[in-house]
């Protein structure tokens, strides 16, 4: 689908140094980085709005390194949303439609799906300056959908929203991805790829310093930046059940439909994902007797040194990351191979929404 | 405390005295038209039709030379060019030459002898006191105001606008005419106008052009020359009120900018 090979391009104090990646046709591919990677240089050159020093970008095989950005077809959603300030909701949904051979009614009918689509039908007549950043970054992705793009790109779109605002827009892109529709989004945030992506890439100091899946990003961090910026090393798809009984605010959530892990959540039954900071298990030789409502028993597989300290890898059913100091490693004594017991309070247990 | 008080009081003297040196002439001018003289001249024909045509040729250089203008200044706010720098000076200089000077290089340009000239005269216009010479000579004095007024129209349209625009598969040109021209437009005007009442009181390079047919500036400085102060007065008392209304109308249109 899409292709970058070797770009570069110094621009301003940004800059992108022999980026290669491809993207696959129906993926849903998150660029992780932090603020000044050139994250939205990388998007503005494939958008075409920024030209490459070096390098070719490919789409479905065509070389459009050099196209003009109105005849390349890739929807470009801005972070700052790019609204155009004088026409209503309405307008903007409908003004990529003018460029195409359709007739006034097919261009009534197409706005009015998509702002169904977008949960925005009740806003149509609306100015862009009554809108808030949740609305208005709905306006943004239905104008661009309206043009049919073959590559949707997304430049930080949750950014800046209030949480509940954001994961009704989360659920939003994922309708938009299963949808068909392939997907370049860049973010900052860690929980936006593990909750989005079907594949992800790290972009630091203008170069990918790793691509794959988010459980190979995340699970095997290949350098020191990877690591210390994901931060998260516990994350898993499960399932989260109502437990009849349950009232002082604990849930259980199924991890591989065997592994019951038990943590505090007003959410109702649905799928997502559990996150446990590997700093915030407890090991101990023995079951110990604690507040700790999660004890899983289980094999050392690895020991190695991170950044916060030695990480053990647990396979407890489910494989568990704990950071531990190196004191308490050699006090407990323990070995690859050995039998341990891993320990997590509810409240260290974080549940994202898919 | 005190000190500064002081020193307020000598700023808020020394801005009245400007501000009394603005009014007091044309307080005084107004004071000593009588109503009489002001009615008696503003039905003489002579008044009226040099103000119509002073409107009018101060129009049509406004209009015309807009069609050129408008897509200049757009270039100018959004291209990167070599000697952009040069044409950014260029454009002012009309503002800084003597303007009879300015008259001069205008009636060089288009007397009969000229190029421009010559091919006017195959279609029997000539330049030399004819309207259309009249508004060659407002415009050439007046473009900077609509120039530089709309080149800041253009860079005030954020250019991501444009971009998005582009992105969702547009063509420049509807671009130009949906977004950056719309989001430009009511400060272009205001330029518009600017250029407008700046080719209306326009008298030095063309008086040079055309003495005859005569705008309502230089038959202000024949009266003066020919009567004397009493006759030139009733008629720069008219001209003046029909100038205030186009100021008036500027400011209200940058007024209104500031309240959308």
């Amino acid at each position: 689908m899409l292709e970058l090979h070797d770009i570069s391009k110094k621009f301003g104090d940004f800059s992108l140094d022999g980026i290669s990646l491809e993207v696959k046709h129906g993926e849903y591919y998150v660029v992780l980085g932090m603020s000044g990677a050139g994250k939205s240089l990388l998007l503005e050159m494939i958008a075409g709005l920024v030209t490459p020093d070096n390098g070719t970008i490919i789409i479905n095989g065509k070389d459009i390194t050099r196209e003009r950005i109105q005849n390349r077809r890739v929807g470009l959603v801005f972070q700052d949303h790019a609204i155009f300030p004088h026409l209503t909701v309405r307008e903007n949904i409908a003004y990529g439609l003018h460029n195409r051979k359709i007739t006034k009614e097919e261009i009534r009918r197409r706005t009015a799906t998509l702002a169904q689509q977008m949960n925005i039908a009740m806003l149509l007549q609306r100015r862009p300056s009554t809108l808030s950043g949740g609305e208005l970054q709905r306006v943004a992705l239905a104008r661009t959908l309206a043009s049919d793009p073959m590559l949707l790109l997304l430049d930080e779109p949750l950014a800046s929203l209030d949480v509940q605002i954001r994961s009704g827009l989360r659920r939003l892109l994922r309708q938009i991805h299963q949808n068909g529709q392939t997907i370049i989004h860049v973010t900052h945030d860690y929980e936006e790829a593990i909750s989005l992506a079907t594949r992800v890439a790290v972009l630091h100091e203008g170069k990918i310093v790793q691509s794959g899946t988010a459980d190979e990003v995340f699970h095997r961090p290949q350098s020191e930046f990877v690591a210390h910026f994901i931060g998260i090393r516990n994350f898993f798809p499960a399932a989260l059940t109502a437990v009849p009984g349950h009232t002082d605010g604990t849930a259980t959530a199924v991890v591989n439909d065997t592994v019951r892990v038990t943590l505090l959540s007003g959410h109702p039954p649905r799928m997502g994902n559990i996150m446990i900071r590997g700093e915030d298990i407890v090991i101990s030789r023995k079951k110990a007797v604690t507040s700790a409502v999660n004890n899983f028993e289980g094999t050392v597989t690895d020991i190695h040194p991170g950044i916060h300290g030695m990480e053990l890898h647990i396979d407890a059913g489910i494989h568990l990351v704990a950071v531990i100091t190196k004191q308490s490693l050699n006090d407990l004594e323990i070995k690859e191979g050995d039998t341990v017991w891993a320990s997590f309070k509810a409240s260290a247990v974080r549940f994202i929404e898919s | 405390m005190i000190k500064t008080g002081r020193f307020h009081l000598l700023l808020t003297f020394l801005g009245g005295l400007l501000l009394l040196f603005i009014i007091a002439p044309l307080l005084g001018m107004f004071l000593s038209t009588t109503p009489q003289e002001f009615f008696t001249t503003a039905q003489d024909k002579e008044v009226t039709l040099s103000i119509w045509l002073t409107l009018w040729t101060a129009m049509m250089a406004t209009l015309v030379s807009g069609i050129g203008a408008i897509p200049l200044a757009y270039l100018l706010a959004r291209r990167d060019f070599r000697l952009k720098r040069f044409v950014l000076g260029l454009i002012d200089l009309p503002i800084v030459i003597p303007h009879t000077a300015a008259g001069i290089a205008v009636l060089g340009f288009i007397s009969r002898n000229s190029v421009v000239g010559k091919a006017a005269s195959l279609i029997g216009l000539n330049f030399v006191g004819h309207p259309a010479g009249i508004a060659v000579a407002m415009a050439f004095v007046s473009l900077p105001y609509l120039l530089n007024a709309a080149r800041d129209a253009f860079s005030g349209v954020p250019l991501r606008l444009e971009q998005a625009a582009l992105n969702l598969g547009t063509p420049p040109g509807r671009v130009f005419f949906t977004i950056a021209l719309p989001l430009a437009w009511r400060n272009i005007v205001s330029g518009l106008i600017m250029m407008f009442a700046r080719g209306m009181s326009e008298f030095g390079a063309v008086i040079i052009i055309a003495y005859h047919p005569m705008i309502t500036p230089v038959l202000i400085y024949e009266r003066f020359g020919a009567f004397g102060l009493k006759y030139a007065r009733p008629v720069s008392v008219i001209f003046i009120l029909v100038s205030l209304v186009f100021f008036i109308i500027l400011r209200l249109l940058s007024k209104e900018k500031k309240n959308a």
